[in-house]
């Protein structure tokens, strides 16, 4: 989100926010049932993270260019109607492009225009700054959430199927763990990246404790 | 998929293809309003009352735009019932229960964009129910909304008295927790036929 007493952020810090700091799946965990339920293999991740990412730029490239128009009452309706008009684009122009793609993603792809990232991006962001720096935060933000999918999705597809974007890694004797490509293997890889990070963290805040001996702890 | 008894659809709503634990809709309340039971109990009626109206307009809705060959605007017609469901709640709330309406918080309006409710709304469409079978379907849901939230609450009251590793405090230990109720629920594979 925008903290007003951050506005001096250049562009480049701006794209980079989305990616690291504030990672939409594993920093906000926003937006997490597009996130755990289409993840089973790497592709489907990245096709998932692409389409999102291209509604995210698109609604809040719009948002951010009426932003002074919309009156305050109705803005909510307003930026979900934005949305939902650019997710049934999508959800045609997928058609289009894969028929296979698209049976594999399913009902997920409309279920976009509820992925609470994007409205949060409109409403904490787009509605505040010029469109070119919404661009580009998006940009950081849609490429940071397809990150996060493929994180999830490779890792299910390795474990749960033996194989990456379909080619088999393992030799025939793998045994692969179905679970992990099923509901419950969702949260629990899910979980464990998020473990992970809260260790990296954790290790980090000591590290600087040691250096500066002083007690400034990051939120 | 007329043959389905309405029975089977609300059992495999409940339980076997929960919305939350094996569909995973419906995630961000689930994960933030499931911290005490008070909150989670009204949160999932009032998410299974939305539900209820969401699926009544959708089968309306569903019937007008293939009627007027304007099936484009589906997905826009439904966001806009169900945002309007959702102030109808909000209203309804504000006036009879203001302490609730304030424990609730931002997660009442939030319920608008709950995977879950249009989630209801798609499927419903996608798998081409009847009127009584859409209804069903969305008491299913809404009820498997309310168990699950429940469920976890329940659990993470319990969780709050056990002294766990800093590392895996906050939301890593909720996402292992729901892990293993989703594994809990996927013993349920079989009952009812949703598919």
């Amino acid at each position: 989100m925008a903290i007003p007493g951050q506005k001096e952020l250049t562009h480049m810090e701006e794209f980079m926010e989305g990616i690291w700091k504030q990672n939409p799946v594993f920093v906000m965990v926003l937006g997490m049932c597009p996130v755990m339920a289409v993840t089973v293999s790497a592709v489907n991740a990245l096709s998932m993270g692409l389409a999102t990412a291209f509604v995210l730029t698109c609604s809040t490239l719009l948002v951010s260019l009426i932003r002074n128009l919309v009156p305050k009452e109705v803005r909510i309706a307003t930026y979900i109607v934005i949305i939902a008009t650019f997710v049934t684009v999508t959800d045609y122009l997928i058609q289009a492009i894969s028929l296979t793609l698209y049976d594999a993603l399913g009902a997920f792809i409309q279920l976009i225009v509820v992925n609470c990232m994007i409205l949060g991006r409109a409403e904490a962001h787009a509605s505040k700054n010029p469109p070119l720096r919404t661009v580009i935060s998006s940009l950081g933000m849609g490429l940071g959430f397809t990150i996060g999918l493929f994180a999830l999705g490779s890792v299910r597809e390795i474990l749960g199927a033996g194989k990456l974007f379909g080619v088999p890694l393992f030799g025939p004797d793998f045994q692969p763990w179905v679970v992990m490509v099923l509901p419950p293997g969702g949260f629990f890889v899910l979980g464990s990246w998020l473990l992970l990070f809260n260790w990296l963290k954790g290790r980090k805040v000591e590290g600087s404790l040691v250096k500066t001996a002083e007690g400034h702890s990051h939120a | 998929m007329h043959d389905i008894s309405a029975g089977q659809i609300f059992v495999a709503a409940v339980l076997s293809n929960n919305f939350v634990l094996a569909m995973f809709l419906g995630l961000c309340p689930f994960l933030g309003v499931s911290g005490k039971l008070s909150t989670a109990a009204p949160m999932g009626a009032a998410t299974t009352f939305v539900m209820l109206v969401a699926s009544l307009c959708a089968y309306g809705l569903n019937w007008l735009v293939i009627h007027f060959d304007l099936e484009f605007l589906r997905l826009i017609s439904y966001i806009v019932v169900i945002a309007s469901a959702v102030q109808l709640v909000e209203m309804f709330l504000k006036k009879y229960s203001p302490a609730l309406f304030r424990a609730l918080g931002i997660f009442l309006p939030l319920i608008t964009t709950n995977c879950a409710v249009l989630g209801v709304a798609l499927f419903q469409t996608a798998r081409e129910y009847s009127f009584i079978q859409s209804l069903t379907f969305a008491a299913g849901a809404g009820t498997g909304f309310t168990l699950a939230l429940v469920l976890m609450a329940g659990l993470r009251e319990r969780l709050n008295l056990a002294k766990v590793p800093n590392v895996v405090q906050g939301t890593a230990l909720s996402l292992m927790l729901a892990g293993i109720l989703s594994l809990a629920f996927m013993g349920f594979a079989g009952l009812g036929a949703g598919e």
